[in-house]
């Protein structure tokens, strides 16, 4: 067996993005010991990506706004799907959690009266989302970066998780690599927080980083816990898609926020054509009446540029398919026509800066060709609403690997503040959970040595399989099977694809040592991302229906029955198991804030 | 864990670099410009003589002070001043830390090895550099008055070039001056909350203000640097008889 | 379009060279597309740190034609063309392998800065401050720690000072300092622990930084004023005297 070393810790978070910082910083002050392992160095996770801002209903910007409103939006952008616990407490404690960054240092842009500002967004009521320019994800990083590290919270960086290990049917701890050496190491830990972040590396276009290859499903999965939504990808309406070597990387919804809009190769602004029923009393639908909005009048109704991702992802997709799409198939994304030069340069200045670095183009001069890129993940590890445990005990997610909050589509804003509210409660509950076991947990040599060969399989054997081109081929799959709209025969075919990849990967060869090895690490992360990439094939063929995130051409509606149930898939005896499992039913007094007549 | 330390990278030795470019031009351009100032102005101001005409007070010589017991050049009574001011100005201690110093001779190239101390031990004289600034301050006054007076010939009221070159020697020792990193930090850039402290707003706006100035604080300082120099050229060979001055009106 | 001819530092802190390698140049094309297309082509183990690809993680700087950048950001055709491009790790840091490079020194210097300490919330519980309080500080919150000011900075890289907290951190304690909330004092440990004098501005690290922060303009050049007037302005130090201790409660509120 393989050296490894061992750290020991009351509770271990994966990830360092917003949620795993914010759920160590949390475990920390409950006074029990926290480690924090990352994949990158500290302060690169996904979180730095976030652009627009994060959702809270402070109210400052719009005092008609309020918890309720901000609950009501994040339902109707879910399609009803949420977890309706979770989006109540969502929308209850996430104003707390911003004001308490303030309170660590960050700089929120301000309102003429000193408070802080907040611009609007799609789908969501009134202006809410506090923000720093189209950087607030890279502000909130950093402050809680730069908080954590007084928080005696110990920091392991470059480190892959590669397995959870458990004690009987409870968590014991979680084994992984040090990049940097390739040597292994244990975490005995009594609680595990998974904040590892989305998948959106299994699709070729994407806004997300090498990292994001589903490891927090997956380890979870594995460990024996539920997931939950695994079907509903976020595409996020605008990514940059030319130049090439550009395609994917993400386009803030803030320029729609700030008054940006889309338009197709006629110049139409085609939004207007694909108003759904649902937001067709609270959207304008005269170019007027979106430019009085624009302007400030708080009785004009909101553009339908700022309809959620999902709508206005499949209306660039429509567009395109009707060939009034852009030069590189997408749609124009104009704010130059709307805003002052100088106003956008001030509001959006990496935007500015990564159009006329990378791209040649000058936004506030030019149009930005814009189409979906694989963005989110709603669906995840399934967790409590109140305390983020998993269905396995002292395993515990929050983040982007959690799911509930979103249902079948997220609302621009309220990830960054996911972050914060569940991160919180994680980081609090498996304190609390940490604390009521007085016995470190046991690991178990067996599960450490087969992880351990799991791990360095491919530097044995003969096998010819380039982890490199198995990514590529994943990706294609995934994009063909299970991309933006997806029917029964493709996603079949994607099915039977993934399992010849699965049956590839075994032959998967690294060159090299285990010395900083990139091949390597592709190879480890590439199971992972296989399991997530068929459970998203697996419960997208299984819900016939379209809904939010999740569109099937040849089931084109959203149908009631649907709306009842949540997809759970888990491993039992081997093999991935689907079920559909009722979703919890709503406190009356939530539902009537669901029909809450318009600008109550 | 304790991660393993890596040993120290090597030693990167002088001007040591995988640059392409020309960067060796900008340093010797640096040296050369400054070393020909230097050499001109050492030489004029031990000239004690040929620095004045009509209403004309050469800038190297200006106030210019006429004591019995100082048998040397009066341009040296006053030039350590401004003199002061250029050398502990944040942008020429840029200038000759790279183009004489090689400290680094440009960026990512291999800096002159010696045991290096910054402005912490010799240098640190640099911090007086807000000392010298309130004397060019009173110096931009000085040398405005002499432009005022250079409009007042024996005749009366009239322009000379000599009048313009002084005016605008003035005007862009004064462009340098208040774009001093001092002026800028005493005017506003020392408050943290401007809305928190008397008069915040305006202090906000003329950091601002100077911080413009201070934006091209590399080109003031090397045009009004031989503005100076050629502003007391002019006066010189005005009066040593080789050229006349132009009288415009 | 024409095939390009890289450079690459393979190696480790045992000794390594430059390895030659040639990938196809497409429109728009960064060299760090380049260093993925040697990655999955001729050299899967070739090590490297990147993550988001976009200018806003600070993960893949490295050294291209000897110049410090981030290698998602530096186009291939802004390179000279006919010429072989060369890639090298930071040089200011221990190697690890390839181009990545061992950083940790940053978030030890990071960890021995004093953290903020903010005042009380207002009465109705929030926090006030106007746009033009917190611009100046924005400008520094851009900072996306690529390192490359530390790589560049020839206190550091050349001399070796570590006592030098560098670039980063000046912005850092910047930030700090000038924070309409903060209500900590640390001028004397920027002017001693972490050693401003140590910088002789010659603003290396403002060229290369890839968010294009002043850093020496607006975060070195003011700390640097900052600790003048409080240790070494002779003017100053009369007018402490002279108003005694009224003077110095002013510096400690700010």
């Amino acid at each position: 067996m393989d050296n490894y070393e061992v750290c020991e810790h009351d509770v271990i978070v994966i990830g360092a993005g917003g949620a795993g910082l914010r759920a160590a910083i949390e475990a920390s002050k409950e006074g029990v010991s926290v480690g924090l392992v990352c994949k990158s160095l500290l302060g690169k996770a996904h979180t730095v990506m976030a652009e627009g801002g994060v959702a809270a209903a402070l109210a400052y910007a719009d005092d008609r706004d309020n918890w309720q409103i901000h609950f009501r939006d994040t339902m109707r952008g879910g399609k009803m799907l949420n977890n309706w616990r979770m989006a109540q407490l969502h929308a209850q404690e996430a104003p707390d959690r911003v004001k308490e960054l303030e309170e660590w240092g960050a700089l929120f842009d301000r309102l003429p009266d000193g408070r802080i500002s907040q611009r609007n967004f799609g789908g969501h009521r009134y202006p809410r989302l506090a923000h720093v320019g189209d950087r607030t994800g890279l502000e909130m990083i950093r402050t809680l970066q730069n908080h954590g590290i007084h928080q005696g919270i110990q920091v392991y960086m470059e480190c892959t998780i590669v397995e959870l290990l458990k004690e009987g049917d409870r968590i014991a701890g979680a084994i992984g690599y040090w990049r940097e050496t390739g040597v292994f190491v244990v975490f005995r830990a009594k609680a595990v927080v998974l904040c590892t972040g989305g998948i959106g590396k299994a699709f070729r276009v994407t806004s997300n980083s090498w990292e994001y290859t589903g490891d927090g499903q997956a380890l979870a999965y594995r460990a024996g816990a539920d997931l939950i939504d695994m079907e509903f990808v976020q595409f996020h309406p605008t990514g940059m898609i030319w130049p090439p070597s550009v395609q994917g990387i993400l386009v803030t919804e803030g320029v729609r926020g700030d008054g940006g809009i889309l338009q197709n190769s006629k110049g139409e602004r085609f939004m207007f054509n694909y108003i759904p029923e649902m937001f067709a009393a609270e959207t304008a639908d005269t170019e007027e009446e979106a430019a009085r909005w624009l302007k400030g009048d708080k009785h004009a109704r909101r553009p339908p540029d700022l309809l959620t991702r999902d709508v206005v992802a499949r209306a660039i997709r429509s567009e395109v398919r009707a060939g009034r799409g852009s030069p590189h198939g997408g749609a124009f994304l104009n704010v130059y026509s709307q805003l002052p030069a100088e106003v956008i340069r001030k509001r959006l200045p990496s935007m500015y800066h990564q159009f006329k670095k990378l791209g040649d183009v000058d936004i506030t001069s030019q149009p930005m060709e814009v189409g979906p890129t694989a963005h989110y993940v709603m669906g995840g590890i399934r967790v409590n609403p109140d305390t983020q445990e998993s269905t396995v005990q002292g395993l515990f997610a929050a983040g982007e690997a959690a799911a509930g909050l979103h249902g079948a589509n997220r609302l621009g804003g309220n990830s960054l503040s996911d972050l914060l509210v569940f991160g919180k409660r994680a980081g609090e509950y498996a304190a609390k959970y940490a604390k009521d076991r007085s016995s470190g947990p046991r690991i178990d040599e067996g599960q450490v040595r087969e992880a351990q060969q799991t791990a360095l399989a491919p530097f044995e054997g003969n096998g010819t399989e380039n982890p490199y081109t198995l990514l590529r081929d994943l990706q294609t799959v995934m994009e063909e099977g299970a991309g933006i709209v997806r029917n029964k025969a493709d996603l079949e075919q994607g099915l039977e694809n993934l399992k010849k990849l699965v049956a590839r990967h075994r032959d998967v060869k690294v060159e090299g040592s285990r010395h900083f090895n990139p091949g390597w690490h592709y190879a480890v992360d590439l199971r992972n991302l296989m399991t997530v990439s068929q459970a998203v094939a697996l419960c997208a063929l299984n819900r016939e229906e379209s809904r939010g995130g999740h569109t099937r051409e040849d089931h084109p509606d959203s149908v009631t029955k649907w709306e009842q149930v949540n997809s759970v898939v888990r491993l039992r005896n081997g093999e991935m198991q689907l079920e559909h499992a009722r979703r919890p039913d709503m406190p009356d007094e939530l539902k009537a804030l669901l029909t809450l007549p318009e600008g109550a | 864990m304790e991660r393993t330390t890596a040993a120290q990278p090597a030693r990167i030795a002088l001007f040591d670099t995988s640059r392409r470019d020309l960067w060796w031009v900008a340093p010797m351009a640096t040296a050369a410009g400054l070393l020909l100032f230097v050499v001109y102005t050492t030489w004029a101001a031990f000239q004690g003589e040929h620095f004045e005409w009509g209403p004309y007070l050469s800038p190297f010589y200006s106030p210019h002070f006429a004591f019995t017991w100082w048998p040397f050049s009066p341009a040296l009574l006053i030039l350590w001043a401004p003199g002061g001011f250029r050398l502990t100005c944040y942008y020429y201690r840029k200038a000759y830390y790279r183009a004489f110093m090689w400290n680094p001779p440009a960026c990512a190239v291999g800096a002159l090895n010696h045991s290096y101390r910054g402005e912490r031990a010799l240098f640190i004289f640099q911090n007086l550099h807000r000392f010298f600034m309130y004397l060019a301050v009173v110096f931009v006054f000085i040398l405005s008055y002499d432009a005022v007076r250079a409009f007042f010939f024996a005749d009366g009221f009239g322009i000379g070039l000599g009048t313009l070159v002084l005016v605008v020697n003035a005007i862009l020792l004064a462009l340098f001056t208040f774009g001093c990193n001092s002026v800028r930090h005493l005017v506003g850039g020392n408050v943290d909350c401007y809305s928190c402290v008397a008069l915040g707003k305006p202090r906000h706006q003329l950091w601002r203000l100077v911080t413009r100035f201070n934006d091209h604080h590399m080109l003031w300082a090397w045009v009004s640097l031989y503005w100076v120099g050629f502003a007391d050229l002019y006066v010189r060979l005005v009066s040593m008889g080789v050229i006349t001055d132009l009288r415009i009106l | 379009m024409a095939d390009a001819r890289l450079k690459v530092f393979r190696g480790t802190i045992e000794g390594g060279a430059l390895k030659d390698y040639q990938v196809p140049v497409f429109e728009g094309m960064v060299v760090l597309d380049a260093i993925h297309h040697i990655q999955a082509h001729d050299a899967p183990d070739l090590a490297c740190r990147w993550n988001c690809k976009a200018g806003k993680c600070g993960s893949c700087s490295a050294e291209v034609n000897g110049k410090p950048s981030l290698m998602c950001m530096t186009r291939m055709d802004s390179l000279p063309a006919g010429r072989p491009i060369v890639v090298e790790p930071m040089r200011r840091f221990p190697l690890i392998r390839d181009l990545v490079t061992d950083v940790s020194w940053n978030y030890e210097i990071n960890k021995r800065i004093k953290p903020f300490k903010p005042k009380p919330r207002e009465a109705d519980g929030t926090y006030r401050m106007q746009q033009m309080d917190v611009e100046r500080i924005q400008e520094f919150h851009k900072c996306i720690e690529c390192f490359l000011c530390q790589d560049t900075c020839h206190v550091l890289r050349d001399h070796r000072r570590y006592e030098f907290a560098g670039p980063r951190f000046m912005i850092r304690l910047a930030t700090l300092a000038m924070h309409p909330l903060d209500t900590e004092n640390r001028l004397r440990e920027i002017k001693d622990q972490f050693g401003v004098g140590y910088c002789n501005i010659t603003k290396c690290c403002t060229e290369v930084c890839p968010e294009d922060i002043h850093i020496t303009d607006n975060a070195i050049i003011p700390l640097k004023e900052r600790v003048a007037g409080e240790f070494y302005d002779p003017l100053a130090w009369l007018w402490r005297l002279v108003r005694g201790k009224k003077a110095d409660q002013r510096s400690e509120v700010h």
